[in-house]
């Protein structure tokens, strides 16, 4: 089975061009699932199920959702390969820029949407910049020069990248894409013993567990203080 | 271009001397030279991402110099590549929906022409642009197959972000930035690495001024622009900055912008015109239109002479319809 990981932040189009890709794919006689996971609630599981995809839905709650997804990858894997899939794409909202799903070998694909903003790619963080495929959406509704700058940040954060434009709405790119994705040699009936392509964001502190007070002596763990810059400036002043 | 460890043992002054784009690619990754003027790269990077810095950018010292060798590359590619002139672009036919084949030969679009596009809501019309786009050979739904200057494609318009084929204006496109015109347009221009900036900017502001019914400063923020400002605006910039050869139109709205001009702006520009329109005055003004049903080509038809006599009553009408409106924005009376 082919595995691919798809991520991006919220309401980027992960599901519009996940369901205008696999359309593309219908005429290959090629069977694709998909595992939803994000954090709070989705309604999106409804939405592969209506066309008739196999869809699993994972939700994190209150733990941190990468690392939510990265505890249960080889649980959706063992289940796309019950189901004979073809293929199986995991959707998941990079919920925090530092946000790092992707594994090595595992075809990896960032959805970043045109209207998130230019200095946007600046801000990702693995989350983008290893990506194997940056996808762009909408598109259609800023003009040529703001794609053409966007999609230049975009390979400057990641010059490796494969960078393409779809129409989520339209699906116009999404067969193009669809042709990048499925390689007949890759097979993979387990993640067992892969690695991330790069750590997750860390998460070990006194919050964690359940602390709700405010103050220093209620923080342990691996926490971190912000840097307070004017107070420092005013203490060169005095000196 | 050199390897790894030769860009590793660069002295940093030096790298960002031969290669000035380095800084804004380091940049976009939060990190500055500054402070590190006689040391290697490799010395420097490695002390800037110690572990915690590391950790909180999300970048790997490796990666990130494997990476900043491949921008080196991208770039001195974008930088060197003698552009390739598109002169001609030929659809060979495929099938429609059905699997029928198509009803043309080969349709030749040359530069300085405008092919118009008709047919219903969902008869295609998107695919024949996406085909266009992603120069189909035989490997699309369609079966269509494109030629660039008679030949078969370069691989590098699929795939290369800095050089498009395709560039679309359409009417749901709007400026989304918060940004003065003339920044707007210097942020495009350093993107695409022009060197006459001023003049670039200045010369996009005038051609934009002249298409626009009403004129605008270069310091109005793009967003308050009206629409026909926005639309004379977005079509001088592809115009003029744009690389890609060929140009798609998805209408243009019929107020505050001269349509005659705005396409012979995109033609002197050597642009090819694709134009998806249902406007008469607009489809007369291409040499031919291809009309779509089910998915495929269903009939390419050239301009009469006969509709040629129909576009200068439109356009009389047209010239019009506008003076009216000018007289109406000037507060005058209607004559």
């Amino acid at each position: 089975m082919n595995f691919i990981t798809v991520s991006g932040p919220p309401s980027s189009g992960k599901t519009a061009v996940i369901v205008k890709t696999i359309d593309a794919f219908k005429d290959r006689q090629l069977s694709v699932g998909v595992a939803k996971f994000d954090c709070l609630s989705t309604e999106d599981d409804k939405i592969y199920e209506k066309i008739g995809i196999p869809v699993q839905k994972g939700l994190s709650g209150t733990l941190c959702p990468d690392h939510y997804f990265i505890s249960n990858v080889e649980e959706i894997v063992q289940w796309g390969i019950k189901s004979n899939l073809d293929i199986l794409i995991s959707e998941s909202a990079g919920l925090c820029n530092r946000c790092s799903p992707y594994i090595k070998d595992i075809l990896a694909i960032c959805v970043v949407d045109n209207l998130s903003g230019i200095n946007t790619p600046k801000k990702i963080g693995p989350m983008l910049k290893m990506a194997d495929i940056v996808v762009i959406t909408k598109g259609d509704i800023v003009s040529q020069a703001e794609r053409e700058v966007f999609a230049s940040r975009v390979q400057a954060v990641n010059p490796s990248a494969t960078v393409m434009h779809i129409n989520g709405l339209t699906g116009q790119g999404a067969f193009e894409l669809s042709t990048l994705l499925y390689d007949e040699k890759q097979n993979h009936d387990t993640l067992i013993n892969k690695e991330l392509r790069f750590p997750m964001p860390a998460a070990l502190c006194s919050y964690c567990l359940g602390e709700t007070r405010i103050g220093e002596s209620y923080q342990m763990g691996n926490v971190k203080k912000i840097k307070i810059k004017e107070l420092e400036e005013k203490k060169k002043c005095s000196l | 271009m050199f390897s790894i460890n030769e860009l590793k043992s660069q002295k940093t002054t030096q790298l960002l001397e031969t290669y000035p784009f380095v800084e804004d690619f380091l940049s976009n990754n939060n990190i500055s030279l500054k402070g590190y003027e006689n040391r290697t790269v490799g010395e420097s990077l490695n002390d800037i991402l110690d572990e915690e810095t590391k950790e909180d950018l999300g970048i790997d010292t490796e990666i990130l110099i494997q990476q900043l060798q491949k921008h080196i590359e991208n770039m001195l590619a974008f930088l060197g590549a003698a552009e390739t002139k598109v002169e001609t672009l030929t659809i060979l036919p495929g099938t429609d929906k059905s699997g029928n084949p198509e009803k043309f030969k080969e349709l030749v679009i040359s530069k300085n022409e405008i092919i118009c596009i008709v047919g219903p809501t969902g008869s295609g019309k998107s695919r024949l642009l996406a085909d266009i786009e992603w120069v189909a050979n035989r490997d699309t739904p369609t079966h269509r197959k494109i030629l660039i200057n008679g030949k078969d494609a370069d691989k590098k318009w699929r795939f290369a972000s800095s050089e498009k084929l395709v560039a679309q204006l359409s009417q749901n496109m709007n400026f989304v930035m918060d940004l003065p015109v003339n920044e707007f347009i210097q942020l495009h221009a350093e993107s695409r690495m022009v060197t006459n900036i001023t003049e670039t900017v200045d010369h996009i502001m005038d051609v934009a001024n002249d298409l626009a019914g009403e004129k605008f400063q270069p310091d109005t923020a793009i967003t308050s622009l009206s629409g026909g400002q926005s639309r004379a605006l977005m079509i001088a910039d592809t115009a003029i900055l744009s690389k890609s050869p060929v140009v798609l139109i998805d209408e243009i709205e019929n107020a505050g912008i001269d349509r005659k001009k705005a396409l012979d702006i995109l033609l002197s520009e050597n642009k090819l015109v694709l134009m998806s329109t249902h406007d008469p005055t607009l489809a007369l003004m291409g040499q031919k239109r291809i009309v779509i049903k089910n998915g495929g080509i269903h009939k390419v038809i050239t301009t009469t002479e006969q509709e040629k006599n129909i576009l200068g009553e439109l356009e009389t009408l047209d010239k019009r319809y506008h003076t009216l409106r000018t007289q109406l924005r000037q507060g005058d009376i209607l004559l």
